[in-house]
Parts: C-alpha cells; structure tokens; sequence
C-alpha cells in the first residue's frame, strides 16, 4: 500500500490478508492463491504489510473490547490515511468486524468476502475457467458461521462451485442450519470444554457422509479444524479453500 | 344483581393481580441499561408483524407451525367472546350480543371450530412433549418446574376450552327445551355433538352445568392471565414488543463501548471526545448490567429450547445452554424483584450462569437464528465474558496467551509483525 501512495496512485482494492493468512501455513497458500487469482484478472490492489495488525476479532469475542478497539482504531488510521475505499479478505472473520464493527469507530469502506469479489470476477469474465477439471466431481461446502448466519452470504460461494461446474452436494444441516467448526467466538485459541466430543469431528462426519470428495471451506479457522476433523475421522475427503479450487480449475 | 357484585369483583381482582404482575415485569425489564434508541421504526414494526403477528420462524417444521398458529388464533379469537362474557357477567344479561344475528351465529360458530382445533393442537403438543420425548423438552433444565409448569399450561388450555365447548353445550341444550332464560341464540357446529349427552338431564341440572361452566371459564381466563407471571408462557403478549425492539443489525455485529473508544483514542493520540459517566463498568456481572432488551428476552423465553437443541456445544456434550442462559437470566432477575436486598450478595455469575458455560460458547448464531422471537442468548453470554476479562482479568490463560499476543505483535499467535508478507517467499 505504501508503495501506492508513494506513487500517489491508489489500487482498486486493498486485500487485508489478516493473521492466518499471513502466518498460519494453511491458509497462507489460500493467501497466495487468491494473489495468483487477483493477478490473472489484473486486479490492482494493495495489501498492509507490516503496517496490518489483528483486527481485533478473537480479543472482542474473548470478552476484551478496550485491546478490541485497539487494533481496530489502529487499523483504521492506517487505511483512512491511505485513502482505502475497497477492502476484500479471506477471513469471515475479519470480513464481519471490518464490515460491521469497523463504521462506529469511522472506518467506512465497502468489505468484500473473497468468495463474492471472486463471484463477481467469475460473473465478469475476468477469470476464465477452462477444462472442467472439477465436472463430475462432488463439492460439498461448509459454511463459515461469520459468513453465513452472521451475515447472510449463503448464494456467493455455493455459486462459485457451480461455475467450477461441479456437483454441489450438500451436508445434512447447511445454510443458516450448518454447525460450526467449533473454532469461532476465540476457541481457536483454547482448548475447547469438556464435553463427549469435539464439534469439528461432529462436523467431518457429516462431511464424510455428504458423499464428496472435496469440502469447499472459506474460513482460516474452518479450514483448520475440518483438516483436523478429516485426520480424526480417517477421511479422505480434501479440505481446500474456494480460491484454491479457482486456482485448481483455472491452471494458474 | 348479587352475580353483578361477585363478577365484578372477579373482573377487578383478576385484573387488579394482573396489573401489579405486569409492573413487576417491567420494573424486572428496568433493572437492566435503557433500552435501544428506537430507530428504523418501519423495519421494527415489519420485523414484529414478520415474527410475532406471522411466527414466521415456526413454519421451518409445518406441522408444528400449523398447530402453533392454530393455538394463537384460538387464543385470540375466541376471546372476543371475552367481550360478551364481560358485559353479561356485568349487566346480568345473557348472550348480549345474539341481536347481531347472523354475524353472531357465525361468530359462534367459528369459536367453537377453533375451540376443537385448539384441543387437538393442545393434545398433539402434550403428547410431543412427554410421549415421543423430544430431546429439546428433555435437557437437564427442564426438570421440576419448567417441565410441571409445560405441561400446566397445556392441560389449562385444554380445560378453558372444555369448558367453553360444555358451557355452549349446556346452552344450546337448555334453548332446544325452550327454556326462557335461553333464547335461540348462535350456531354450535361442536358443542352440538355434545348436547345429545346432556338429554336425559334435568332443567335445573342443566342450568348448573352451563353457570359453573360459564364462571369457571371466565375465572379460569382471569387465572391464567395471573399464571402467566410464574411460568415461562409470556411470550404470547411479550414477543410483540421483544420483536419491536430485537436487533435488526447483522447477527455478526457487536456494538463498541463508547467509553473504551474516547480512552484508546486518547492513548492513541487521535482527537477524542470525553464521555462522562457516573458508573464506569464493562461487561455483566450480574442483571443490572445487562440491557432491558436482553432482560425482556429472557421474559419473553419461552423455554421451547431450539436454540439448545441446534447449539454445537450443546450437542457436543458441553455445560452450555442457550436456553438456561436465558432462564437463569430471568430467575435472577425475578429474586431482585420479589426479594429485593436480601439476595444482593448473589450475582448472575457464578451463582446462576458458570464460568464453562460461557466459555464453550463458539459465538455461532445458531441459537439466535433458531430463536422465533429474535431472542440472542449469544448477546448475555459475550456481555458476562466481557465482566470476566475486563473487570476481573481472569479470562482462560490459554485465551490471556492470545490477547498478550495481540497486544504485543498485533497478532493471536506469537509471531513477529515483521514477518506479516513472509508467505510470499
């Protein structure tokens, strides 16, 4: 971004990568993945960088809203003084509290989930899928809680498996139905409570009996925990971000 | 004239309780923060008329939709004759309203359809509720009370409308002998099939019947409107202002503390303004730290129990309860109102709600999407994590690991902010 400004010029769109996808390895390669899609379809766009931090989801939700408001203000300055308009994120997370929580505290943009910039590219033209490596092949897809009931964007990725033109089979509760991941409201980062099972396994079983061969994630956190659900259960089925499928189905 | 006295005094004892019961749930309600500024009105009354008028929400399952809604206009049509009832117990008149003729027998009529469609919606419920055993009415805390309390409204229900269908039955009788207290008077397509019973009755007898049906029903509507304050069932006059005021912002969205804004921006350096307030706290420890709003849901609560029964925790074997959080919520609040001083060394913490519980909470939305009547559990649930981590700094030390982290690298994890564009080498 800074490279941008220097230059006074300002991309189209800012992709705020957020935590996971700057450091955790598996949703560093959905990071990259979208970077490759973003460039095919010659997207300008800028990223923070170092000057990205946390935007203060898993502290909100954990019940600290002064290292909340922290972050968010910080962030805020920082895309304000850039002028940002546009951001797009891979995390729902991040997505739902720049969306939402962002305004209040006089951050304005329009906040795009990446499964709905990636919809509109496909919708455009401006990413073109050929050969079909998907036909025939069943998709299952598992909804993210902070895209899905927390913001009702249910129709945009399930799109996006359409254009991949594979099967969308999908899981028995779905929708503003679908069971967690277990990872949201902070639990990513402690051990869940005691209990008689963990909820990401609960969720791999209904993904192993959806009858797919792949489950279309568009969460960091999901992602992990139905990896960890897929180890759990001795399952086959792959865990792969909707980018990564673009990239895939694309040959980029 | 003697009848005149005594239902009047029923009419202003029935009411008179009614209304003391009414103001302890609003003084209930007010223990809690002011409730939210009402803006965007058309969408609010949209949002009643959606989820309380229409039970939009409870037609996801048709045949308990159906019944629902078979039992609510039940409820509210056939107390129209309420009307009647009141001006006859008053005046010493019977079957005031028969000169409206057609329009009355029609009248009539259909009540008695309802009556018989809300016995069978009554039966099929009791028999969900305690024949097939449905997981939702059979979790821990529907135990004791919620479950007696269940079962008391449905059998209630089933009496009033008895009740109803035996006094028409008594009437329609008593006209048929030509008795001249009874003039023809409405059509009785369902007590009908009852009156052949009562044949071999005498007059006398028959009068009985249909007077202590009559007083009973009526001093059974009186009753339950004065039950309603001890059981869970005051949905059906609260979902109405619970859905007027419920959020209308995305499920997603937490609101920010005005006072933490003006303090990060101070330290922050950024121009603030001050906010003023005489009791700085965050969070809730207990019910007057909570909103009206969320003290009118758990009022409204109906314990139906969806939102347990689709809550991953739950369903997981973990202590959490959606609806225990709101039931808890309310019983607390109820001890302030009827106990007042004396259980203030009690909070809703800790007392009430546990700790476990509030942390296997994966902040999903699935019980506020479930909840017909917009009631977030979700919401009191992050309100008493926020007392937890900001006024008592004893949130779980895995949980403290990842605040110390973004405190320090801007990140949940311990990695270097540096490193943030690593991922492209």
């Amino acid at each position: 971004m800074a490279e941008y400004a220097a230059e006074g010029e300002s991309p189209e769109v800012l992709f705020f990568i957020g935590c996971a996808g700057s450091f955790d390895q598996r949703a560093q390669q959905v990071t990259k993945a979208f970077v490759k899609i973003l460039n095919s379809a010659n997207i300008s766009f800028a990223v923070l960088g170092k000057e990205e931090t946390c935007t203060g989801d898993p502290a909100k939700r954990a019940g600290n809203d002064f290292l909340f408001q922290m972050q968010a203000l910080t962030n805020i300055e920082t895309m304000n003084a850039y002028g940002v308009k546009k951001v797009v994120t891979t995390c729902p997370h991040c997505f739902n509290t720049i969306k939402n929580e962002y305004p209040s505290l006089g951050g304005d943009y329009e906040v795009l989930h990446h499964t709905q910039f990636l919809k509109q590219l496909l919708e455009e033209n401006r990413i073109h899928i050929e050969g079909g490596s998907f036909k025939g092949k069943k998709i299952t897809y598992h909804d993210p809680c902070y895209l899905g009931r927390a913001n009702g964007v249910y129709e945009a990725p399930r799109e996006i498996i359409k254009k991949l033109e594979a099967e969308i089979v999908e899981m028995k509760r779905c929708k503003k139905n679908a069971l967690c991941c277990g990872a949201g409201g902070a639990q990513m980062f402690k051990e869940s409570e005691a209990g008689k099972k963990e909820i990401n396994h609960e969720r791999s079983e209904e993904v192993n009996a959806s009858g797919a061969s792949v489950v279309a994630a568009a969460c960091p956190f999901c992602n992990v925990m139905l990896n960890d659900g897929a180890a759990a259960t001795d399952s086959s089925v792959e865990v792969k971000d909707l980018a990564q499928l673009i990239v895939e189905a694309a040959d980029l | 004239m003697i009848s005149s006295i005594l239902f009047f005094i029923l009419l202003v004892v029935g009411i008179g309780l009614f209304v003391r019961n009414s103001k302890k749930i609003v003084a209930a309600v007010h223990l809690g923060t002011s409730l939210p500024k009402v803006d965007r009105k058309k969408e609010r009354w949209f949002q009643m008329l959606r989820l309380a008028f229409g039970q939009q929400k409870m037609h996801r399952n048709l045949l308990v939709g159906v019944l629902h809604l078979v039992v609510y206009l039940g409820f509210i049509i056939i107390n129209i004759e309420l009307l009647e009832i009141i001006v006859d117990g008053l005046f010493g008149t019977h079957r005031v309203l028969k000169g409206l003729g057609g329009f009355y027998n029609f009248a009539i009529a259909t009540f008695e359809v309802f009556a018989l469609l809300v016995v069978f919606s009554v039966i099929v419920f009791w028999m969900r509720r305690n024949l097939v055993r449905i997981a939702r009415f059979w979790s821990p805390e529907m135990k004791g009370w919620p479950k007696s309390d269940a079962n008391w409204i449905l059998i209630i229900e089933l009496v009033l409308m008895g009740l109803f269908l035996t006094m028409n039955a008594a009437d329609y009788s008593l006209q048929l002998r030509g008795h001249e207290a009874y003039p023809l008077a409405g059509t009785f397509p369902v007590s009908g099939f009852i009156t052949p019973i009562f044949n071999n009755l005498s007059i006398d007898t028959l009068v009985l019947i249909e007077r202590t049906s009559w007083w009973m029903h009526i001093a059974g509507i009186l009753f339950f409107l004065n039950y309603l304050y001890y059981s869970k069932h005051l949905h059906i006059l609260l979902a109405f202002p619970h859905t007027f005021y419920a959020s209308l912002e995305p499920k997603g969205k937490m609101s920010n503390n005005e006072i933490v804004t003006s303090e990060v921006k101070m330290m922050l350096g950024l121009p603030a303004e001050p906010v003023t307030s005489d009791e700085v706290s965050f969070g809730a420890r207990d019910v007057h730290q909570l909103s009206a709003l969320q003290l009118l849901g758990a009022y409204t609560c109906t314990e139906c129990g969806r939102c347990t029964a689709s809550c991953p925790a739950n369903q997981t074997g973990k202590l959490l309860s959606p609806r225990k959080i709101m039931m808890d919520t309310r019983d607390r609040a109820t001890q302030l109102i009827e106990k007042g001083d004396r259980v203030k060394e009690h909070f809703l913490l800790d007392n009430y709600i546990t700790r476990e519980e509030l942390w296997a909470c994966t902040t999903c939305n699935a019980c506020v999407e479930e909840c017909p009547i917009g009631i977030s559990p979700m919401s009191i649930i992050l309100s008493m994590r926020q007392y937890i981590t900001m006024e008592e700094a004893s949130s779980p030390s895995e949980l403290n690991s990842m605040m110390t982290n973004i405190e320090n690298n801007g990140a949940p994890w311990p990695f270097n902010s540096e490193d943030r564009l690593k991922w492209m080498d």
